[in-house]
């Protein structure tokens, strides 16, 4: 048992990666068969991955999550700061500019008001919960933006972890209800056309949100969809921390 | 060659990092301003450029794609490592917060969609473009 620690602790990236792997197998094989893909695997990953944090902070007491247990520090290098943004930025590879030029005004205004709308309703609600700091309630507000808006965000304005623990489910969150909401509103709210599908995208944002619902709506409504919704996130890293943020501490001050 | 696919990440990943620093300290503030999206927009415009050139060699595309693929397990890493404990006494702003964002944007899709023209549906669109193949039926791909 010692010596299987051993070895796990001194090579605590690649026991991250081991976990992390087989976390989201279990997840995607959730999805498959249990819920007939109606929830996208990465999210049940995501859940899995903040309720071990929850546990982890039961058991040891501590508020970094599964990273205060020793052989699982490596998931903090995996989740940290430097390898959260390389994998981010790597994302931007896939946009196809001739494609996203094609979206045109109609889905730079949803972006627009995709990033700009969950960030009125997620700041409002962080004030009526009683935060009055400007960091928080930019940080909870670009968490409702989406799960990965709200923890660059938060990093970059330094909250504390408790807030961004609450930005990221807040995040999450949404991305379960878009998941799962999108195939029972898709009628009502127009969603059988590429144009619409790309102000879907724009507005909705989180991409694991969009694909999976856009999936479980109609399988070819899904790249139009993604296009738009991959500039959401680096739309949403661009002004929440900046733009965004310097408002909010007009308005509340500090 | 792959490694220069990572280094062309890495290099996109901390200019924009720096520059996200150096636009934090211009407008007074103590933070990273946008320098994820800095990046991306470097790495987008760097892929035109070498596409342009014909250099974007499948070692390259490799490089940075392997990390992009690996995004959402790095997010699961992330969020096993927040301070969850904390979030979950606070329980109800994640709902609320949630939800209400979630009706906000799909009301406003439901309102853009019906401005302007409407676009034709996946079916129509798949309709023509089996119309004008004259070989109709099942696409062979």
């Amino acid at each position: 048992m010692e010596i299987l620690k051993h070895a796990l602790s001194a090579n605590a990236l690649l026991t991250a990666f081991a976990v992390v792997g087989l976390v989201m197998w279990l997840s995607n094989a959730i999805s498959k068969r249990l819920l007939f893909g109606r929830v996208h695997g990465s999210a049940i990953a995501i859940v899995i991955g903040l309720a071990a944090a929850f546990a982890a902070g039961l058991w040891t007491g501590g508020d970094k999550g599964v990273v205060d247990i020793p052989v699982f520090a490596g998931i903090g290098l995996m989740g940290g700061a430097m390898l959260r943004d390389f994998a981010i930025v790597a994302t931007a590879f896939e946009v196809d500019v001739v494609q996203a030029r094609k979206a045109g005004a109609v889905g730079a205004l949803a972006l627009a008001l995709g990033t700009i709308l969950p960030f009125i309703v997620g700041s409002l609600i962080a004030v009526a919960f009683g935060y009055t700091d400007a960091v928080s309630i930019t940080t909870i507000g670009a968490g409702a933006v989406t799960y990965i808006v709200g923890p660059v965000t938060g990093a970059a304005l330094g909250a504390s972890s408790a807030v961004m623990a609450l930005s990221i489910a807040t995040g999450v969150f949404k991305a379960v209800l878009v998941m799962v909401g999108t195939p029972i509103v898709a009628k009502a709210i127009g969603l059988d056309n590429p144009r619409s599908a790309m102000v879907f995208g724009g507005l909705m944002g989180t991409v694991s949100g969009v694909s999976g619902g856009l999936a479980a709506t109609d399988r070819r409504l899904v790249p139009y969809g993604a296009l738009t919704a991959t500039f959401h996130t680096g739309l949403g890293c661009l002004v929440a921390p900046s733009i965004l943020y310097l408002i909010v501490r007009g308005i509340v001050g500090g | 060659m792959t490694i220069s696919g990572v280094a062309l990440l890495a290099i996109c990943t901390l200019l924009g990092g720096f520059l996200g620093d150096l636009l934090g300290s211009a407008l007074g503030v103590k933070a990273n301003v946008g320098g994820v999206g800095i990046a991306m927009l470097l790495l987008i415009a760097a892929r035109l450029w070498l596409t342009r050139r014909g250099l974007m060699t499948a070692g390259v595309k490799f490089g940075v794609e392997f990390w992009g693929a690996l995004y959402i397990p790095i997010v699961v890493a992330m969020a096993a490592q927040q301070n969850v404990l904390v979030a979950a006494r606070s329980g109800p702003l994640v709902v609320i917060a949630g939800v209400a964002a979630v009706l906000v944007c799909f009301a406003t899709v439901a309102l853009i969609s019906r401005i302007g023209k409407k676009g034709e549906t996946m079916d129509e669109i798949e309709a023509k473009a089996r119309a004008r193949t004259p070989s109709a039926g099942e696409p062979t791909v």
